[in-house]
């Protein structure tokens, strides 16, 4: 999922400080799991600037709406008869829903309540973690499933470097060497002959280098 | 036992204090509420396992919102004690009273009174 963390909020009061009306606008879909930008999410930020707003003396409408998705234009649709009557769109969902939101609302201007973070996985309640840098070329059945891009600080082709100790990154002693996890993996898999392969130059034209991406099936296009 | 606690005490019945949320902590306070706390089991004696923790956690969440804008974190509170303290929980609803008594009115309430 895309993971992301709510704004400070006095950061999002700045944004919005001169609006008379508010639509705090929620997505259901990664931002619901990482619990940053869902319906509760939604509802926590929309009562405390009620309250902020109120505490300052100023008479500002603070409405809530949750979409199952600000990812599609079939959903975002739903706000089509009431984003008008808001001088300000405060988008709760990921970077992609709020530039999706702005882009369908364009006379509209459009806040991000949070910043979007990783491409990553729950590792406990509340402890989200990097898994995926999108690269485009996946390398992930030659790594044991591990994947050097996202989870080696270096990103480094044919690991571990020379920082690695104990099984730790150099970075942090809270950080997992990605090449010691591959190597461990590899082994459980009886497949530590492979790790003797070098690997070949990784092909990066298809990471975010060589500019903005499109991902076209044209199968499915109408 | 004929115990005694300050009648502007609401009580608000909920299965286990874990299921107590930071947005009905926020509402308690945007509805005009001069303070709010919950009161939970013992830490460790939780009929569903962990719901006093959940609960204190998210107190301490709510109590953070509500510094950030102005309205006071020391308006939320936990307390913990077990169900057949009920001299306890008068103990509790009389200090909490008196300590929100200290703390003065709502300032939501009175904003919203002069805005109205």
């Amino acid at each position: 999922m895309i993971v992301a963390k709510q704004k400070p909020i006095d950061e999002i009061i700045k944004m919005v400080a001169d609006c008379g009306k508010i639509l705090v606008l929620g997505c259901n879909e990664c931002v619901t799991v990482c619990e940053a930008g869902g319906k509760k999410e939604v509802g926590v930020l929309a009562s405390a600037l009620r309250m902020y707003f109120l505490n300052q003396g100023k008479e500002v409408v603070v409405d809530e709406h949750t979409l199952e998705r600000q990812c599609d234009h079939e959903y975002l649709e739903e706000i089509r008869d009431i984003a008008d009557k808001y001088d300000a769109i405060l988008s709760l969902a990921c970077g992609v829903g709020i530039q999706f939101t702005a882009e369908k609302y364009h006379d509209r201007p459009v806040y991000p309540g949070v910043n979007t973070c990783f491409l990553g996985a729950t590792e406990q309640r509340g402890v989200w973690a990097e898994r995926c840098q999108a690269c485009g070329s996946c390398i992930l059945a030659e790594t044991g499933g591990i994947c050097p891009v996202s989870r080696c600080a270096k990103r480094v082709m044919n690991g571990p470097c020379g920082g690695s100790s104990n099984g730790k990154c150099e970075i942090s002693k809270d950080v997992d060497c990605a090449w010691q996890l591959i190597v461990d993996r590899l082994k459980a898999l009886g497949r530590l002959d492979d790790y003797e392969k070098v690997m070949p130059l990784k092909d990066w034209s298809t990471d975010r280098a060589g500019g903005p991406r499109k991902v076209t099936k044209e199968e499915v296009m109408d | 036992m004929r115990l005694e606690y300050p009648a502007n005490v609401k009580i608000i019945r909920v299965p286990c204090t874990g299921k107590v949320d930071v947005l009905h902590l926020l509402r308690a306070l945007e509805k005009g509420a001069d303070g709010a706390c919950v009161i939970g089991c013992m830490e460790g004696s939780c009929y569903f396992k962990g719901g006093n923790y959940r609960a204190r956690k998210r107190v301490e969440q709510a109590a953070k919102i509500l510094d950030s804008i102005g309205v006071g974190g020391q308006r939320v509170r936990m307390y913990n004690l077990s169900s057949g303290e009920g001299t306890l929980f008068a103990q509790y609803a009389n200090e909490f009273t008196e300590h929100i008594r200290a703390l003065g009115p709502n300032p939501i309430k009175k904003a919203g009174k002069k805005a109205a």
